[in-house]
């Protein structure tokens, strides 16, 4: 299953990434040789196998619902890059 | 002896009888520091002023009485653990001009017992690599030899503690990130088990294999170090609510009737490095220790099926750095989908970029099965495999990394050789086992070798027992790099 250029393009994409076209041969190349080395997992039986996502049993973690201090929020914004009194600021996105 | 040489338990006996103060030990290190820091580089930002205050602060609860295994003792950080109105990179340029609004509870923990914390440790960018190569700010050097990598992705934390910089430090473990570094720079390092340790306030990299861990000079104050630091938190809930035994009674220093496992499948390591696991094993058993063969079939696949599962958790984990809430911000001017391309293109650096490549197409629709689902369920195979080889032994011990540190620059270029030092310590986070790294011998070019010693769940005590009985008989213990 090999990965070509418009696939890197699409995924680029989908992860808010851009590459020059340099880039984009160079990570082609690399992400194939990558992806070529996990076709050995090909060779593993996994049917019925159920699949693990947290090798320690989880359970849901639930407390008393306190209302509890929060951070003060002019320490919150002061790593903003930008930001209006309580509000983080973005380009505007509605014309 | 300088008093920078002291490991933690030494000056811990001279702290609590007074004999030194903690702004003398501090003083000691700072000084070692602006002896050696321009060769090593294992410092992202020193906190002078900050130490030296804390330092007093500890004499002052010294004198009144009080006694904590880490207080007045001066510690580094790995850059990847919050830090209250202190920088966190990350070793990345989007998180360059970042000050956390509050400590991660392992730094809250610190600081309430008084630890003294000099400063914050280079680091693979994000946390991936495993040369400390990958950082923004550029690359950490090896103590033991200035043209060779201190290991990643915390290199720079075991160069400061091998290069006597700090008396320990903490580091993060989500492949090998703890151990291979610790090998590399011949010091001590251990991964606890998954949920031993609280991961609030650590920048979050692949979240079902992330652990943070102790690194230090000898095996005794790995003990002490992980004693502070692990135990239940509220705030992370996949730590577990068993309280943490006391490490410290572990360090018996027998191993007799103990049953040590070794793997037969230990191909493409370097000779030396097998050498030396060999003659530690010949010493364990020489100890009463009992050698049983194990095997674990699947191991071999732990390498593609965690280069599947950590990019794709990476892959989500870091959509947050998007130049809204925090981080570096570009391209505004082009409306907000071109400020998220421009700032995580220009923020994130190479290394991070692919590993977000490879996770988002590992996720994205078609390959889904193919890719991520199949590694999830050889990663339950794999954790079979260390359940049956636990029922026929008590550790498991490998080499940490198949070779000793390599030249700067040497993998740089050819990422699958890069991700393989990394072979014997993932099987290890896909499991969500302890392990840890000991020193185990120097190699024809005098580099330390790392032992691996690898424990069934919440089985710390016995790898701290293996470990510290073959520390005490190998004669390894204390042997540093010239600087």
């Amino acid at each position: 299953m090999g990965i070509t250029r418009q696939d890197v393009e699409h995924v680029a994409e989908l992860a808010r990434l851009s590459f020059n076209e340099e880039e984009l041969e160079r990570l082609t190349g690399e992400l194939n040789s990558i992806l070529g080395h996990m076709e050995q997992l090909r060779q593993v039986s996994t049917q019925g196998v159920r699949p693990t996502t947290h090798a320690m049993e989880l359970f849901n973690v639930f407390r008393e619902d306190l209302v509890l201090p929060s951070m003060e929020p002019e320490k919150v914004m002061a790593n903003a890059p930008k930001c209006s009194g309580e509000s983080f600021q973005v380009p505007r996105v509605i014309e | 002896m300088e008093l920078w040489e002291l490991t933690i338990w030494q000056a811990r006996e001279l702290l609590d009888q007074r004999e030194i103060s903690s702004v003398e030990l501090t003083r000691a290190l700072l000084d070692r520091i602006s002896l050696v820091e321009e060769k090593v580089r294992a410092f992202l930002a020193l906190a002078g002023q900050q130490a030296l205050a804390q330092a007093q602060e500890a004499d002052r609860r010294l004198d009144s009485g009080e006694r904590t295994p880490v207080l007045g003792i001066p510690l580094a950080l790995k850059d990847v653990l919050c830090t209250a109105d202190f920088p966190t990179t990350c070793g990345s340029r989007i998180l360059g001009d970042f000050i956390p609004p509050y400590d991660a509870t392992v730094v809250g923990r610190l600081r309430q017992q008084g630890a003294v914390f000099l400063g914050k440790t280079n680091m693979d960018e994000f946390a991936m690599g495993s040369s400390t190569e990958h950082s923004a700010f550029g690359p950490t050097r090896n103590p033991w030899d200035l043209e060779r990598i201190p290991g990643g992705s915390s290199g720079g934390s075991a160069a400061a503690v091998a290069a006597q910089e700090c008396l320990g430090a903490l580091g993060s473990d989500t492949g090998g990130s703890i151990r291979q570094p610790a090998a590399c720079c011949g010091i001590v390092g251990m991964k606890p088990t998954y949920g031993r340790v609280s991961r609030y306030g650590l920048v979050a990299f692949a979240s079902s294999l992330d652990q943070i861990g102790p690194m230090t000079k000898d095996v005794r104050d790995c003990a002490l170090l992980l004693g502070a630091i692990a135990g239940h938190d509220p705030r992370d809930s996949t730590s577990v609510p068993v309280p943490a035994p006391d490490y410290t009674s572990a360090l018996k220093g027998q191993v007799k009737g103990l049953r040590v496992g070794y793997l037969q499948e230990e191909q493409g390591v370097q000779g030396d490095v097998l050498k030396g696991v060999q003659e530690a094993l010949s010493l364990l058993e020489s100890m009463g220790a009992r050698l049983v063969q194990v095997s674990l079939p699947h191991m071999c696949y732990a390498l593609p099926s965690y280069y599947l599962v950590a990019p794709a958790e990476a892959s989500s984990n870091l959509a947050r750095y998007d130049g809204v809430k925090y981080g570096f911000r570009c391209g505004e001017e082009g409306g907000l989908l071109e400020m998220y391309r421009c700032s995580r293109s220009k923020g994130f650096g190479q290394e991070v970029k692919r590993r977000i490549m490879l996770g988002t197409y590992a996720l994205s629709a078609g390959y889904y099965e193919a890719y991520y689902l199949k590694a999830c369920q050889v990663r339950t195979l794999l954790i079979e495999d260390f359940r049956r080889a636990f029922e026929l032994c008590d550790v498991i011990v490998s080499p940490t990394a198949p070779t000793t540190a390599f030249r700067l620059g040497e993998k740089l270029q050819d990422p699958i050789q890069m991700y393989l030092s990394d072979y014997f310590t993932i099987p290890v986070n896909l499991a969500g086992l302890p392990a840890m790294s000991i020193p185990c011998g120097l190699d024809s070019n005098g580099l330390p070798i790392g032992l691996q010693i690898v424990g069934a769940h919440f089985q710390e005590e016995r790898i701290l027992q293996v470990a510290y009985s073959y520390e005490q008989a190998s004669g390894y213990l204390g042997r540093r790099p010239q600087l």
